[in-house]
C-alpha cells in the first residue's frame, strides 16, 4: 500500500509537538481532527487578501469572498456526490445540522407519529428529536443493540419498529463510541417502505469513508468540518432538494427571506432559507481546501488506513491486561473510534496519566450516556485515530494503559516508608496534642474538639 | 508539579478506602449530584441534630478525585457543626481555586491538604469539589426542611 503516512505527519506541525517530555499521540481524532497547514493557509489567505462578506457586498471584495463561500459548497457537494450544491446547507456544525433537520422535519408531526433512532446515538442526535417530539406529542423509539455492539435488526424487525405511523428515522453512520458502522442503505429502505424520511449522523463516518449520498440512500445527512481536518465552526446539513424545498425555515434573520413586511415574510429557497445571519465564510473556504486535502490523499486511501490501524489498534489492546473494548472487535468493515474499560482505574484518571505521557485520549461518556447505561457501564475511554495516524502512537498507548493499571492498582509504587491514613491520623493528632501542652493549655478554646470518630 | 505528585498516597488510600460509604438512615435530606463532562454521580444524605452532623453518607460512582476527596470531606465534617462545616467548604473551594499557590493547613484541611496538589490541574478541580458542593447543598436543604424529615431526593448539576 503506498500510503506515506510520515509525509502526511509533515503537513499537521502540531503533531512534532511534545507533551510532559514525550512525543505527542494524539488518539483523539473523533472528538476533533488536526489540521493541514494547507487548511490553516486556505483560512489566512482568505482573511488578509480577500475579505468581505458574501452575498450582500456589492464590490470587488465582497464578489471574491461569495465566490469563494459558494465554491466551498460545490467543493461540499462534490465530495459527497450531491446532484447540486443548493443541497448543501452550511451549518455551525453538526449539532445544528440534526437540530436543523429535527425542527423543519419535525414541524409537521401530531400525536400518534412515531420518530426512531438507536441507543448507540451521540446526544446530538437523541435530544432535538426528544424536544420535537415533546412539543408535538409524536412518540419516540429506537433500535436497541446485540451484545457485540450491532444494531439489533432483527428485535426491531421483530417489534415493527419502523411502521406506517413511522415518519423520520435518524442514525448514525458510525457510532462514535462503538466504532460500529451501521446498515444505512437497509435501514434507509425499510424507512422509504414506509414512507419515512431517512436523515444519517455522518459527523464520523463523512471523514473516513468514501460518501456518496445516493448510495447511502437517505434523504439527508449530517456531518462537520472539523473532524475532516478543517476548521471548527462550519458543519453540513445535506440534503434532497425536493426535500429541503418543502421544508419551513429554521432560524429566521437576515439571507433566509424573500420579502420582509410587518404583516409577514416569504422565504428563500434552499440553501438560503436555512442560513440566516453572516455565514462561516472564512470556515467554508477552509473546509473546502480539506477537502481538497483528504481527496488529494484519496478517501479509499483514508479508509484502508483507518481500517489497518484500526485493526492493529484493537489487537494490541486485546491483549492489555483488565482491558475490555465496548463494541466489535472482529468486524473487517469498522468505525476508528475504540471505547474501552481498564480494570480498578477510572477513565477520568487514565486519561490524566496518559496525558502525562502525551497521549490524548478521551474518557467519559461520549455525549452517549444512553449507550453507556445499556452497556452498563458508567463511562470509557476511547482512543480515536484519523489519516495521519501511527502504529508508533498505538503502541505508546498502549504502554502507558500497562503504567496507568500499575500505577493505580498500586504495583508500581513503593510502599517504603509510606503512612497509613490511621497512621497520619494519629501523628496529626499527637502533634495537635504536643502543641497544646507546650501551649500550657492558655488558647486550647480556639482549638476545635478533634475527636470525631471518623475513621 | 507532574500528574504522578497529583496522586498523592492520601488520595489513593482514600480512593480505596472511601470513608463513611454507604447510605444510611436516618438523615434530613438527600442530593444527587453530577459531573457532566465525566458522568461522575453521587448521592449523598446528611444527618443533622442540634446544628451539628452527625452523620454523612453516599454512595458515588467516579474518578479517584471526586472519589477520595467525598471520603476526606466525610472524615472532616462528621462531629462539626453546621456553621463550620460551611465556612471549611468555603475554604477548600479557596484552595482549589489556588492553582497550588497557597500553603494549607494540615490541622485545619487534615487529609485534604493533599488536594492542593490538583489545584494545579483545573480540569480536576471540578471532581475534588464534586462531594464538597453536594455537601453545601444537603445542608442547606436540611436547614430549611427543618425537623428530621426527609426531603426530596433533588438534582442538580454542577456549573
Amino acid at each position: 500500500m503506498n500510503y506515506d503516512v510520515e509525509a502526511i505527519r509533515r503537513d499537521f506541525p502540531i503533531l512534532e509537538r511534545e507533551i510532559n517530555g514525550y512525543p505527542l499521540a494524539y488518539l483523539d481524532s473523533g472528538n476533533t481532527s488536526q489540521k493541514p497547514q494547507q487548511v490553516v493557509d486556505a483560512i489566512a489567505s482568505h482573511y488578509l487578501e480577500h475579505n468581505a462578506n458574501v452575498a450582500r457586498a456589492m464590490h470587488q471584495l465582497g464578489a471574491e469572498a461569495t465566490a469563494a463561500f459558494e465554491g466551498g459548497r460545490a467543493t461540499v457537494a462534490d465530495f459527497i456526490g450531491a446532484a447540486e450544491a443548493a443541497e448543501v446547507v452550511f451549518t455551525k456544525n453538526a449539532s445544528e445540522a440534526l437540530n436543523l433537520a429535527a425542527n423543519t422535519l419535525g414541524a409537521g408531526l401530531e400525536p400518534g407519529d412515531e420518530v426512531v433512532v438507536s441507543v448507540m446515538e451521540h446526544h446530538s442526535n437523541i435530544v432535538p428529536w426528544q424536544l420535537v417530539c415533546q412539543r408535538t406529542g409524536a412518540t419516540l423509539r429506537w433500535f436497541d443493540i446485540t451484545e457485540d455492539g450491532h444494531l439489533d435488526l432483527d428485535k426491531a424487525r421483530a417489534e415493527n419498529l419502523i411502521n406506517d405511523r413511522t415518519k423520520i428515522v435518524s442514525i448514525t453512520w458510525a457510532s462514535n463510541v462503538l466504532g460500529t458502522i451501521n446498515p444505512i442503505r437497509e435501514i434507509a429502505d425499510w424507512a422509504h417502505q414506509h414512507g419515512a424520511i431517512m436523515v444519517a449522523d455522518g459527523a464520523q463516518g463523512v471523514p473516513q469513508r468514501p460518501t456518496d449520498v445516493s448510495e447511502l440512500g437517505v434523504d439527508m445527512l449530517a456531518f462537520t468540518g472539523h473532524k475532516l481536518c478543517g476548521p471548527t465552526g462550519i458543519g453540513v446539513l445535506w440534503g434532497r432538494l425536493q426535500l429541503l424545498e418543502a421544508l419551513p425555515p429554521f432560524l429566521g434573520g437576515g439571507e433566509m427571506i424573500e420579502v420582509v413586511r410587518m404583516e409577514g415574510s416569504t422565504f428563500a429557497p434552499p440553501p438560503a432559507r436555512f442560513e440566516a445571519g453572516t455565514p462561516p465564510i472564512a470556515q467554508a473556504v477552509g473546509l473546502a481546501a480539506a477537502i481538497d486535502y483528504v481527496r488529494g490523499i484519496g478517501m479509499e486511501k483514508v479508509a484502508a488506513h483507518e481500517k489497518a490501524i484500526t485493526r492493529y489498534a484493537i489487537d494490541r489492546l486485546m491483549k492489555v491486561e483488565g482491558l475490555r473494548i465496548l463494541g466489535p472487535t472482529r468486524d473487517d468493515d469498522r468505525g476508528g473510534a475504540i471505547a474501552f474499560t481498564l480494570d480498578g482505574v477510572h477513565p477520568h484518571d487514565l486519561m490524566q496519566l496518559t496525558d502525562a505521557r502525551g497521549v490524548a485520549i478521551r474518557g467519559g461518556h461520549h455525549c452517549a450516556r444512553p449507550l453507556h447505561d445499556r452497556l452498563g457501564v458508567q463511562s470509557s475511554s476511547r482512543a480515536s485515530s484519523y489519516l495521519y495516524t501511527t502504529t508508533r502512537e498505538v503502541d505508546q498507548l498502549v504502554d502507558a494503559l500497562d503504567y496507568a493499571r500499575d500505577f493505580f492498582t498500586g504495583k508500581s509504587r513503593s510502599h517504603r516508608g509510606r503512612m497509613t491514613l490511621a497512621e497520619r491520623k494519629a501523628a496529626r493528632e499527637a502533634r495537635r496534642v504536643a502543641r497544646e501542652e507546650l501551649d500550657g493549655g492558655a488558647q486550647t478554646g480556639a482549638v476545635p474538639e478533634d475527636d470525631r470518630g471518623g475513621a | 508539579m507532574n500528574v504522578e505528585e497529583m496522586y498523592q498516597e492520601i488520595i489513593l488510600d482514600h480512593y480505596r478506602e472511601k470513608h463513611h460509604a454507604g447510605l444510611r438512615e436516618p438523615f434530613d435530606a438527600e442530593v444527587h449530584h453530577v459531573n457532566p463532562t465525566c458522568g461522575d454521580e453521587l448521592t449523598l444524605r446528611v444527618d443533622v441534630e442540634d446544628g451539628m452532623i452527625k452523620d454523612v453518607s453516599y454512595v458515588a460512582q467516579g474518578c479517584s478525585i471526586s472519589q477520595a476527596s467525598t471520603s476526606v470531606m466525610s472524615d472532616l465534617v462528621i462531629g462539626r457543626d453546621v456553621e463550620d462545616s460551611l465556612a471549611l467548604h468555603d475554604e477548600f473551594v479557596v484552595m482549589m481555586n489556588s492553582q497550588g499557590k497557597m500553603e494549607p493547613d494540615e490541622d485545619r484541611f487534615e487529609d485534604g491538604i493533599a488536594f492542593i496538589g490538583v489545584s494545579q490541574f483545573p480540569a480536576r478541580v471540578k471532581c475534588a469539589l464534586l462531594g464538597w458542593s453536594a455537601l453545601k447543598d444537603a445542608l442547606l436543604r436540611a436547614e430549611s426542611a427543618g425537623s428530621r424529615r426527609p426531603t426530596e431526593p433533588t438534582t442538580s448539576q454542577e456549573a
